[in-house]
């Protein structure tokens, strides 16, 4: 350890597991502007040039191979290569790029029509063994699901359940392994599970998995001497260290095809190793680019197998391999190095992706250099998000990082129970319906009263709408409780979480979706007259609005108030509910791309909203509905209390033409800059930003081959535009766009 | 006791986030009402003073804005457009006066076709102005109405030291050339206080609202300006 770690300031985490601490003995805060920054090297040129075919071709059909004799596992798959002489970072989930794995351990349901949908068939005996000796997470589940869940699933009340696959939006610490190595990880584990006592079934619980943990520990190791390397200790210059972060990463998406697997927050811990090569001679700025821009070429190939199904409802292929970049230590000192800076430079290197989904934790405070780089990078790739360092910091500590699209978590020391999302309007209908569905008839909700109201009334629906919502957090914590207590138990993530301290902090993200329709919805009845078209059930199934009314994303506080009262009201009711492990209750705003999904199962809503329209994305006002600009837009969204209500995460997609962001590049950039800090200054959480004309996206609908790595951030990550279906592709280009008057 | 004033303006809309129309972030206000009728006007909706929009007190409007000083910062903060905000100067100079007091910058974006009191624009930061022409002949037949307004406003401006920021509006076939924009150019330099110079391409993208409000537009047959082209012309006033 001695050696690997000379020059290597700090005690504490000599001692212990702490790479906070290490990161803050030894980071250098970079302020200076992105002149120094290279361009990708002969190698990695060539590679990514391989890599690129490769894409294209499994663009074609959507797969381009799957390994069908093996299922997932850290040591399933012999090591494989893109093209080994021009690569730096080695490793991939199979033996081959871009060939998936077939998880069987969340549901087999779930793998066999993905692998149907493209024609392929698992290797019998696999199967076979597989349904005869193994319970799966899914079977599980649906042992223990109530009627009431049941109803809700089907109804689309409550949807995107990690029912029948990986959880995901667990981040392991996959930076121990590069710092400590893993016989120093598998020491502390064995030093914890002494100490754990039999006393009672949680413990007992806890005992078999540190158990657990420290087999995969060793099948990590395994794996990384597979290709060459052994990684019992720790990392001994940056090459090494990005190797051994990544290996740690690699068995984790090997294991597990959670929705969102993300990385956590490495570029600064990394520039340490970097900078201390640079110093030493032994790396030039060409070589550090290229060790960056190799790891994130890794990064953009990985894959799970989904349905069509899955690709349809989150438009494309998305993997969330998630990376927080910046932030600050405290008020004065920004995590801020090199190395956010080549991270965001592989989106010039290698051209804008997806993936991974480049996150900044954006402060005011941040260095201006910085922050002006982003901006640039944004307004030519739309591939980064925003978030808001200021909310998350006094809630996480200054080593968080975002999981998905809006999560956050102590990197190591928090995990989360991912639950998706609620359907708040369609909930709304309910309680006018007395919880009868609008689209199939189907008592969903009972003990609700049908309103009978000619003309609707403000009070009374409110009052109904808040016996509802107890109703569904009742139905939506159960179906929560019971899906993670079977995760653990059936697929549990015996890598990542032998990355978290053993006593980890758990949280249980619920989310809410359909937003801005419910607070438009309230605020139609409220100051217009609003009346119901019923069928011969009784049960609405369109309004007649009459009169004017305030609406969410134009900074009124009539329509703002009712939207915030309807969170918090939300979030009381899950609060309410005892949660499996103690996990602490969060929520989000947060839709993904199910927006589109969601609003197809929705009927019309008093707001104006017809049958089967989308929602809004996450948190965003309804489209074309924010008439006073941008910033009144924002302002809207930024009332929504991130604290104590939605802290799993506020999403915001923000789209503006170039023209409109300023009369040059420069003012655009410090424009964009001067919105960021406005917003975030605000307490706000999340900004998607996008800066494109709506004709380009209308061109690129209609001539995909002209735009191969068109990338537009929809709700909390980026997607490839050409990767959504015509009906993403549309919702798309209704949003709202800032133009210029 | 605190006064409150009984002027209440005649507000079109708002833009929240104004990044053309003045220096950082503005919030733009759209005053109802004009007096002239530009041939290539792209916000005829707002020509006429008596069609009643959004009214609201300076306080109220202040309120508002004052939502938006955390994107200001240093250069940003209200612009007052139109229509033409001179039509409404006592509306206008409340809303400024306020503003100064809470420390938001202020900037008039106007024709310069109206009276503007001392008060007005003591409490302007900048002035846009909008140079519709400078021959009185093409003046009026573009406009509508006479010059002599304009060039009182401008003294008055020059007068009270205002700092200036000039528009002109770029049509082809009628002020797309050269001549025309050196014609600008001096006229710019026997001025004092000009900071910036801006050609503005026509676009017909007003067009549908002319449709819609049932009104003849004159520039039926005029292409949008070549943004290019316009950005060459405006190389020319650098030199």
């Amino acid at each position: 350890m001695q050696e690997a770690w000379t020059g290597f300031k700090g005690t504490k985490w000599k001692n212990e597991i702490d790479v906070s601490d290490f990161i803050l003995n030894n980071y250098k805060e970079y302020k200076g502007d992105d002149k120094f920054l290279q361009g990708a090297s002969p190698k990695t040129a060539k590679l990514w040039q391989k890599c690129e075919k490769l894409l294209a071709e499994e663009a074609k059909t959507g797969l381009l191979d799957v390994e069908l004799h093996a299922i997932s596992g850290i040591n399933t798959f012999a090591p494989g290569y893109i093209d080994k002489q021009n690569e730096v970072i080695f490793g991939l989930q199979t033996d081959a790029p871009l060939k998936r794995i077939v998880n069987l351990y969340g549901g087999t349901r779930m793998a066999e029509k993905a692998l149907a949908a493209y024609d392929k068939k698992l290797d019998p005996t696999i199967e076979r063994h597989f349904l005869e000796y193994r319970k799966t997470h899914n079977d599980g589940v649906y042992d223990a699901y109530t009627p009431e869940i049941r109803k809700a699933r089907t109804a689309g009340l409550l949807t995107g359940l990690p029912d029948s696959y990986g959880r995901g939006r667990i981040i392991g610490d996959y930076r121990r392994v590069a710092l400590y190595g893993v016989d120093f990880l598998i020491q502390q584990k064995q030093k914890d599970k002494l100490g754990i006592d039999v006393s009672c079934e949680e413990n007992i619980r806890l005992r078999e998995e540190v158990s657990e943990q420290i087999k995969a520990l060793e099948e990590l190791k395994k794996m990384a001497f597979g290709y060459g390397f052994d990684i019992s200790g720790p990392a001994k210059n940056a090459r090494e260290a990005v190797q051994w972060l990544y290996f740690a990463y690699l068995a984790s998406v090997k294991e597990n095809n959670g929705a969102a697997m993300s990385l956590g927050r490495t570029s600064t811990f990394l520039d340490v190793f970097i900078e201390r090569d640079i110093k030493n001679g032994l790396l030039s700025e060409q070589d550090a680019q290229e060790l960056v821009d190799q790891f994130i070429i890794k990064l953009r190939l990985v894959r799970h197998l989904r349905t069509p199904d899955y690709d349809v409802i989150f438009g494309g292929d998305p993997t969330w391999v998630t990376e927080s970049i910046a932030g600050m230590v405290d008020e004065k000192k920004s995590l801020v190095t090199k190395t956010s800076f080549r991270y965001l430079q592989t989106l010039i290197n290698l051209k804008p992706s997806p993936e991974p989904n480049l996150t900044v934790l954006w402060s005011e405070n941040l260095p201006t250099n910085f922050k002006k780089f982003c901006a640039k990078i944004s307004i030519l790739t739309d591939a980064i998000q925003y978030e808001g360092d200021e909310v998350m910091r006094p809630l996480y500590g200054n080593d968080y990082a975002i999981a998905c699209c809006v999560s956050a978590m102590t990197v190591g020391k928090q995990m989360q129970f991912f639950g998706a999302r609620c359907n708040l309007a369609k909930a709304l209908l309910y309680s006018i319906n007395g919880g009868e569905d609008e689209m199939s008839g189907v008592q969903v909700v009972d003990g609700l009263e049908k309103c009978t109201d000619e003309v609707l009334n403000f009070s009374k629906v409110m009052k109904n709408y808040k016996k509802t919502l107890e109703k569904v957090a009742k139905t939506y914590v159960d179906a929560m409780n019971i899906i993670h207590f079977m995760h653990d138990k059936y697929a549990y993530e015996r890598e990542q979480m032998a990355l978290h301290d053993t006593f980890v902090q758990r949280l249980m993200a619920f989310g809410a979706a359909g937003f801005s329709v419910v607070a438009d919805s309230l605020s139609a009845i409220k100051y217009a007259k609003v009346t119901p078209v019923r069928n011969e059930n009784g049960v609405a199934i369109d309004f007649k609005i009459e009169g004017d009314f305030p609406k969410f994303g134009n900074d009124d506080d009539r329509v703002d108030k009712l939207a915030v009262e309807v969170a918090q009201f939300f979030f009381n009711c899950l609060q309410k509910h005892k949660l499996y492990r103690n996990a602490k209750h969060t929520l989000s705003i947060l839709t993904i791309t199910s927006n589109v999904m969601y609003g197809k199962k929705t009927g019309a809503t008093p707001d104006g909203r017809k049958a089967g329209q989308a929602f809004a994305p996450g948190a965003n006002p309804m489209h074309n509905r924010d008439i006073n600009g941008a910033l009144a837009s924002l302002n809207s969204v930024a009332k929504i209390p991130y604290q104590n209500c939605c802290q799993d995460g506020i999403s915001n997609t923000f789209s503006i033409v170039p023209d409109a962001l300023g009369h040059d590049e420069k003012a655009r950039v410090e424009n964009l800059v001067q919105i960021l800090d406005g917003y975030f200054a605000q307490n706000a959480q999340h900004l998607n930003v996008n800066v494109l004309n709506r004709d380009l996206l209308i061109d690129a609908m209609n001539n995909p081959w002209k735009y191969p790595s068109l990338t537009i951030r929809v709700s909390g990550y980026a997607v490839n535009f050409n990767r959504l279906s015509r009906a993403h592709q549309q919702e798309v280009i209704d949003r709202t766009f800032h133009e210029k008057r | 006791m605190k006064k409150i004033s009984k002027i209440v303006g005649n507000i079109a809309s708002f833009e929240s986030m104004g990044l053309v129309d003045g220096p950082g972030v503005r919030f733009v206000v759209f005053l109802q009402g004009c007096p002239l009728r530009c041939a290539y006007c792209h916000n005829p909706e707002m020509w006429n003073a008596s069609s009643k929009k959004i009214e609201m007190s300076p306080e109220e409007l202040v309120e508002k804005i004052k939502r938006y000083r955390p994107y200001f910062k240093g250069e940003g903060g209200v612009t007052m457009s139109g229509g033409e905000p001179l039509l409404q100067a006592d509306f206008v100079t409340e809303v400024f006066k306020l503003c100064k007091k809470e420390g938001i910058h202020t900037c008039l974006d106007t024709s310069g076709f109206g009276n503007a009191s001392d008060q007005l624009l003591d409490n302007t930061d900048l002035v846009i102005l909008d140079v519709k022409e400078l021959d009185d002949d093409k003046y009026f037949s573009l406009v509508g109405q006479k010059m002599d307004k304009f060039r009182i406003f401008l003294h008055k401006c020059q007068e009270k030291n205002k700092k200036l920021w000039l528009r002109q509006v770029i049509v082809p076939g009628y002020n797309d050339t050269k001549e025309s924009v050196f014609k600008l150019n001096n006229f710019a330099k026997d001025l004092k206080n000009v900071e910036k110079i801006e050609l503005l391409p026509y676009h017909d993208m007003a067009k549908k609202k002319y449709e819609a409000l049932g009104i003849a537009y004159k520039l039926q047959d005029v292409p949008n300006m070549d943004v290019r082209k316009c950005k060459q012309l405006e190389k020319l006033l650098k030199n």
